[in-house]
Parts: structure tokens; C-alpha cells; sequence
């Protein structure tokens, strides 16, 4: 597998340090010739020099055999252009971007990029999933399907305790996918009664996901 | 413009961007300039009658705030044509401006997006012509 790295910046250097040593074919695209030099001299012939939104470096990089193109400088606007070009002129099958403003995902797929990944947002979830007293937490979002799988704990005075499944109206194309309550996990079924310190995995639409938050959590 | 009054946001206060804008503000239409800069807005006319907004045109709240909602033209000119392109797609895409311009000075980028169906100015392809018809003219 051929993988090009466009930014040289911490990403981009830890990521082909990394992929080098798993064996992958890298090629890192940096525009620092400086900083060329030293990645040199660290992972060998594998650097280049060079501005990756000019369709010319990319195919002295020779974008048109790469499996994937990874952008991560800190620009959002460069990272976009250098993944359409990539999909665009070298017919690139997957493309991924560092997305550098959270509102800027959403974007990016819109526009063809294959996988964006922002670490605001992964660091923002991790910090949901390590508070305590939150109760409900964003677990993964699927994006082909704009799905969301989500964990939410029963507090004592939520509306739905001591009710069964069947007796609450969950929102449109929710399922709930287990409940942990103390070691054991449940796989609810209709007769399932809903207990305080439950914690429920459920997934649903992720236009759906304040209403459960809603019924779940705050009701 | 056949006349009627437009709503035009315009993304880059440099010479170009700033002839734009002064353009259609004396002509009436509705006007908001948006720079990274502000010393950059030094450039538009005394009597400017439109918006001069500071900020990245690659942000969608601070299009939000030059009206780009209402707006029925987009001009993209900054000096970046990473931020150009990146503008005008959401200029495009979210907004559904009906009429989006970027100007873009690397010739494989310009032809790469006008093939994606972008509105698409290209300096220097375009100046190159105008200079070399010049020698042509003579000979």
C-alpha cells in the first residue's frame, strides 16, 4: 500500500514515522525544506519537498498510484484542495483530511473528502466519556447512515424508571442496543424495566439524539 | 445586472476585491466585504455604504454575518487560492448562492475546479494572453 503524507508539522511528522516503521510505502510532502533536511536524515529517502496543492508535487509524488492521500497540515483550506485533488486529478481512492475547525467536517464529507479527523472533537468526546455526572454521552457516529450510538444513564428521578420498554415511546428509529446494569448486561426486550443507574446503549438517528437525551435523562 | 439591485458578499479586500466592492456599492447594490485584515478595508472608497466584516471567509459564521443568506452573488479573491476554492464551495454548496466567482492563479487547480462545475477566473492565464495577443498585434 502507497500512502502520501502531505504536512510535516507534529501529525504529520509522528504519522509517517509510524507508518514507515509498520512497513507501509510513505511519502511526506512538506514545504519547509529545512525540516525536509532533518526528516531526511530521520526516516531516510521518504521526504519531499514541495507544496502538495500544486498538482505538479503530487504527481512528482506520484499521487496517481496512491492508495491513500492523508492531509494534515494546519490549514483546513489547504487540507480540502489537496483532497480533491488527490480524488479529483489522480483518481486517489481514499482521501483523508485533519480537520482543524469541528464545524468543518461536516464540510469536508460534503465535498468528497473520505474521512476527516479532527482532534478538537476527539478530545472533546474523550473528556465527555471521562465526567462523571454526564449523562448522556455521544459514543460514535456513523456517518454513511447519519446514526449515532449513544450512552445514557437512568438517574434516579428520570420519568422512566420502574417503566418498561414497551411502556416508553422511544423516538423514531431508536433501538436500544444493551443495558449495564452493575456487572451484568441486559438485552432489553419489551418486558425490560428500567432501572435507576442503568446505563442504556441505544442507537438512533442522530437528528433523534436530543429527544432520547430528553426522555432518558431529563425527563 | 440588468438593472435591479443586488446582494453581493466579496471574500478579500485587496485591489481587486476592494474595485468590486466600490463598483457595485456606487451602483446601489447591497455590499459586505469580508478580510482577515482590517487595515485591509483602507482600500475601499471613503463613502462606502456597505459592510466591512473582519474575519476567515472559510468560517460559516462570519459568511453569516455578511448576509451571505440573502446573497445573490459571491465573489471569492482573496490572495490564497486554497481559501478561495474553499470559500466558494461553501459559498456554493451550503449557502446555494446562485451566482459564486473564485479567482484562482494556479492554471491546474483553476481547470481542476471549473471542471467541478466552480465559476473560475484564472489571472494568470488570462494575463498571459492579454500580453502575448500584445506581440502578436505587432507582428
Amino acid at each position: 500500500m502507497y500512502i502520501i503524507v502531505v504536512g510535516g508539522g507534529k501529525v504529520g511528522y509522528y504519522l509517517t514515522k509510524t507508518l514507515v516503521h509498520e512497513g507501509y510505502e510513505v511519502l511526506l510532502i512538506e514545504k519547509n525544506p529545512a525540516k525536509c533536511e532533518i526528516y531526511t536524515e530521520r526516516f531516510g529517502a521518504v521526504v519531499m519537498n514541495g507544496d502538495g496543492a500544486e498538482a505538479s508535487t503530487l504527481a512528482a509524488a506520484g499521487a496517481g498510484r496512491a492508495d491513500v492521500v492523508i492531509s494534515v497540515t494546519g490549514h483546513d483550506e489547504d487540507n480540502l484542495v489537496i483532497c480533491q485533488l488527490a480524488r479529483h486529478r489522480f483518481k486517489v481512492k481514499r482521501t483523508i483530511a485533519r480537520v482543524n475547525n469541528p464545524k468543518n467536517e461536516e464540510l469536508f464529507r460534503r465535498l468528497g473528502v473520505d474521512v476527516t479527523v479532527n482532534p478538537t472533537s476527539v478530545i472533546l468526546s474523550l473528556i465527555e466519556q471521562q465526567i462523571p455526572d454526564r449523562h448522556f454521552v455521544h459514543l460514535l457516529a456513523l456517518r454513511h447512515a447519519k446514526l449515532a450510538v449513544v450512552e445514557a444513564s437512568v438517574a434516579p428521578e428520570s420519568s422512566i424508571c420502574g417503566r418498561t420498554v414497551a411502556d416508553i415511546r422511544l423516538p423514531n428509529e431508536t433501538s436500544l442496543i444493551a443495558i449495564l446494569r452493575g456487572s451484568d448486561v441486559i438485552i432489553p426486550t419489551g418486558q425490560t424495566q428500567f432501572l435507576a443507574g442503568d446505563e442504556i446503549i441505544a442507537i438512533t438517528r442522530r437528528e433523534s439524539e436530543e429527544q432520547l437525551r430528553d426522555l432518558l435523562v431529563t425527563d | 445586472m440588468d438593472g435591479t439591485l443586488v446582494n453581493v458578499v466579496i471574500v478579500g479586500c485587496g485591489r481587486v476585491g476592494a474595485r468590486i466592492a466600490a463598483t457595485l456599492d456606487q451602483a446601489g447594490h447591497r455590499v459586505s466585504v469580508v478580510d482577515i485584515n482590517s487595515a485591509s478595508f483602507r482600500r475601499l472608497p471613503q463613502d462606502f455604504a456597505g459592510k466591512a466584516i473582519v474575519g476567515t471567509g472559510i468560517d460559516e459564521d462570519v459568511l453569516k454575518s455578511a448576509d451571505i443568506e440573502d446573497a445573490d452573488a459571491f465573489f471569492a479573491v482573496t490572495n490564497g487560492d486554497n481559501t478561495n476554492i474553499m470559500t466558494a464551495q461553501i459559498a456554493q454548496t451550503v449557502f446555494e448562492i446562485p451566482t459564486v466567482v473564485a479567482r484562482i492563479y494556479d492554471p491546474v487547480r483553476e481547470d481542476t475546479y471549473r471542471r467541478m462545475g466552480i465559476h473560475t477566473v484564472c489571472p494568470t492565464t488570462t494575463i498571459a494572453s492579454l500580453m502575448l495577443s500584445a506581440i502578436q498585434g505587432n507582428n
